[in-house]
C-alpha cells in the first residue's frame, strides 16, 4: 500500500534553505553568509537583515567569494557561500577543490537554482553536472533535499557538521510533503514508501515524482519502494543494498546529467555488492532549455509517468 | 626580533636550505624562493607576531601568513623550520613520499605553521581577506599577511579580491608581491605583461609601498610603514622589487631556475657562494 503524502502547499526548496540559515544564525554567532550579488535569489536576505555584520556581499566575483569563505572558516567561522548552482560549482571548481575540499575548511556551498527545474533561464543556468563535480571531491559531503521542510532541516544539520558540504536546492515552488519537525541525519537514506516489487531511489525534486510513480504503479498492483537519497555523499550503502536485495530491481531518478550522478553511484555500489538490474531517470547527456519546470520534467522524461514506465521495465528485467 | 646582521645570517642559511632541498628532491622551485627569501625572513624573524609553540590554524591572537604563490615551499618550509615550527632535519624529506613537506602547502599532512593549502595560483589573497574579516568579527587586532608572485597577478581572481578588500575596508591585511619580473615561460613583460603593478594597486585603492626586497633596512622600513598604514580603512600592499634566483650568480635574474633543481655539482657551486651560518639540515 503506497504511503499517502500530503502536499501541505507548494514551496521552493531555496526558501527552506533561507529559513534554516536564519534559524542556524540565531543559534550560532559563528555562522556567516556570503553571496555573489544574489542575496534575494538564494534566500540569504532574511539572514542579511537579521545579522548584517555577519553577511558579506561579494559582488559578481564567485572565485573570490569561495576563497574569502575559506579564510573566514579558518578563523573558526561557519561560512555559507551561496549563488546559482552553476556559479558555485563549475565556475569555481578549482577554488572549491583547493580552498574548501583539500583545505578542509568549514565551508557550506549553498547551491540554489540547481537542475533543469530552474526553468525559463535556460541551459546556461540549469546545471545538471554539479553532483558529478562535487561528488568527485574528497572530503566533500553532498546533500540534495527533496522539499522545503527537508531543505530547512538539512541546512540546520550542516551548520552543526564540521567540514565542507555541498547543499543543492532549487528555484521553483514544488510540493512540500515531508514533516515540518524532522531532524535531518547526514548520510541516512529515508524510506518514503515500503514496497516489494521494485525500488525507486530518488533525490531532490524527483522524490515527489517517485511517490507519484508509486501511486500509479499501486493502481496496477505493483508495490514500489521509494527511497529518498537526500545525502548523495556519503551514500547510505547499507540501505541501498538492503532495498535492492529485497525488491530485486531498481530505478534511479535524479534531475542531473547521466554522467556521475546518483544512477552511476548506486549502480557502482550494487555492482560490487548486490548485482541488480537498474533503470535510469535523468537528463541524459544533454543540456537543458527554456521552459516551465513541469514542461521540462516531462520533456526530459523525469516525471512520475516516466518513472513508473522505468519501474515496469526494471521489473521485466528481473531474472 | 632579529637585528639586521642576524636577519642576513638567517636568510643566507635559508638560501642554502632552499638549494639543498630542491637538489635533494631533484625538483622544486628555487628561483622565486630565493627572490623572496629576504623579505620573508624579515617577516618571520623581525615583524610578525607568532609563536610556534602555541600555534593553531585558526590564528587566534597571532598574526597569520598565507603563501599564495604556493610553489615557493622551499623558502616557506625553511623559514618555518628555522622559526621552530618543526625540526630543521625534516627539511630533508621535502617532496618525498609520505612527507609532511608536500610539494605545495597542505593541511592534510598536519605540518604546523600552515594556515591554508595553495598551489593553484591567484587564490591566497581571497583566503587571507577571509581570515582578516574573521579577525575583525572576533575583535582580534592582529594582522594577516599574504604573499603573491608577480606572475600570479595575471590571475583574474587577484583583482576580484583587490576590489573586494577595498570595498569592504579590509584594513588589517598586508599583502606582498615578489616583483621579480619573471615567470616560468620567461620575462613577465614577454609572456603576458602585468604592467605597472604600483600604479595598478594604487588605482584599485590599496595603500601601496614599493621597497627593495633584498635590502633588510629597506624591508624593515617598508613593513613598519605598512603596519602604520593598517587600521585606516584601506588594505595595504608592499611590492618588493627583487631578483629571481638572488644570491647565486649563475641563477640570478633569469627564469631558468624558476622550477628546476640544480645538479649536485651545480648545487655545490652555488653553496660555495653562501656561507653556512646556522648549520645545514
Amino acid at each position: 500500500m503506497a504511503t499517502k503524502y500530503t502536499n501541505t502547499g507548494n514551496k521552493d526548496t531555496r526558501s527552506g534553505f533561507g529559513a534554516g540559515l536564519l534559524e542556524a544564525g540565531k543559534k550560532n554567532p559563528d555562522i556567516v553568509a556570503l553571496t555573489a550579488d544574489l542575496a534575494g535569489s538564494v534566500k540569504m536576505d532574511a539572514f542579511a537583515k537579521a545579522f548584517p555584520e555577519r553577511f558579506i556581499q561579494c559582488g559578481i566575483a564567485e572565485a573570490n567569494m569561495i576563497g574569502t569563505a575559506a579564510g573566514l572558516a579558518i578563523t573558526g567561522k561557519i561560512a555559507f557561500a551561496g549563488s546559482f548552482a552553476e556559479f558555485v560549482t563549475g565556475r569555481v571548481y578549482d577554488q572549491i577543490r583547493q580552498e574548501v575540499a583539500y583545505g578542509k575548511t568549514n565551508v557550506k556551498i549553498a547551491s540554489s537554482h540547481a537542475g533543469i527545474t530552474l526553468g525559463e533561464d535556460g541551459a546556461t543556468h540549469q546545471t545538471m553536472e554539479d553532483i558529478a563535480l562535487m561528488r568527485a571531491l574528497p572530503n566533500m559531503v553532498v546533500i540534495n533535499p527533496c522539499d522545503y521542510n527537508q531543505c530547512k532541516a538539512a541546512t540546520l544539520a550542516i551548520a552543526e557538521y564540521e567540514g565542507p558540504v555541498y547543499l543543492r536546492y532549487g528555484r521553483p515552488s514544488m510540493p512540500n510533503f515531508t514533516p515540518e519537525d524532522q531532524v535531518f541525519e547526514i548520510g541516512k537514506a529515508i524510506c518514503m514508501n515500503e514496497g516489494k516489487d521494485v525500488t525507486i531511489f530518488a533525490t531532490g525534486h524527483l522524490v515527489w515524482e517517485a511517490i507519484g510513480a508509486a501511486e500509479i504503479l499501486e493502481a496496477e498492483g505493483i508495490s514500489a519502494e521509494v527511497i529518498d537519497i537526500a545525502t548523495i555523499k556519503p551514500l547510505d550503502e547499507e540501505a541501498v543494498i538492503a532495498s535492492a536485495r529485497k525488491t530485486g530491481t531498481v530505478v534511479c531518478a535524479e534531475e542531473h546529467n547521466m554522467c556521475g550522478g546518483l544512477g552511476e553511484l548506486i549502480s557502482g555500489v550494487l555492482a560490487a555488492n548486490e548485482p541488480t538490474p537498474v533503470e535510469f531517470i535523468n537528463g541524459g547527456d544533454k543540456f537543458g532549455q527554456t521552459g516551465t519546470p513541469a514542461q521540462l520534467l516531462k520533456a526530459y522524461g523525469m516525471d512520475a509517468e516516466n518513472i513508473a514506465a522505468a519501474a515496469r521495465k526494471a521489473i521485466s528485467r528481473k531474472k | 626580533m632579529a637585528n639586521l646582521t642576524e636577519l642576513q645570517k638567517i636568510s643566507t642559511q635559508v638560501r642554502r636550505d632552499i638549494l639543498r632541498m630542491v637538489t635533494n628532491a631533484k625538483s622544486g622551485h628555487p628561483g622565486g624562493s630565493m627572490s623572496s627569501a629576504d623579505f620573508l625572513t624579515a617577516l618571520y624573524f623581525g615583524v610578525m607576531k607568532h609563536n610556534p609553540e602555541t600555534w593553531t590554524r585558526s590564528g587566534k591572537g597571532i598574526d597569520a601568513f598565507i603563501l599564495s604563490a604556493g610553489h615557493l615551499t622551499p623558502v616557506y618550509y625553511s623559514i618555518l623550520a628555522r622559526s621552530g615550527y618543526f625540526p630543521v632535519s625534516e627539511l630533508s624529506t621535502f617532496r618525498f613520499f609520505g612527507s609532511r613537506l608536500q610539494g605545495h602547502p597542505c593541511i592534510e599532512k598536519g605540518l604546523p605553521g600552515i594556515f591554508q593549502t595553495s598551489g593553484s595560483l591567484g587564490q591566497g589573497l581571497s583566503a587571507a581577506i577571509g581570515m582578516a574579516l574573521g579577525k575583525k568579527l572576533d575583535k582580534d587586532e592582529n594582522l594577516v599577511y599574504v604573499m603573491l608572485g608577480d606572475g600570479e597577478c595575471e590571475e583574474g581572481q587577484v583583482w576580484e579580491a583587490a576590489m573586494f578588500a577595498v570595498h569592504h575596508k579590509v584594513d588589517n591585511i598586508i599583502a606582498m608581491v615578489d616583483w621579480n619580473g619573471q615567470q616560468i615561460d620567461g620575462k613577465i613583460d614577454d609572456v603576458a605583461g602585468v604592467g605597472d603593478l604600483e600604479a595598478k594597486w594604487k588605482v584599485f585603492g590599496w595603500e601601496t609601498i614599493v621597497a627593495d626586497g633584498h635590502d633588510f633596512e629597506a624591508i624593515l622600513e617598508a613593513y613598519k610603514a605598512a603596519k602604520e598604514a593598517t587600521g585606516k580603512g584601506k588594505p595595504v600592499m608592499i611590492l618588493f622589487r627583487s631578483d629571481m634566483g638572488h644570491g647565486v650568480d649563475f641563477m640570478a635574474g633569469t627564469c631558468e631556475w624558476h622550477g628546476k633543481a640544480p645538479s649536485a655539482e651545480l648545487c655545490e657551486k652555488a653553496l660555495a657562494q653562501l656561507e653556512e651560518t646556522l648549520g645545514d639540515f
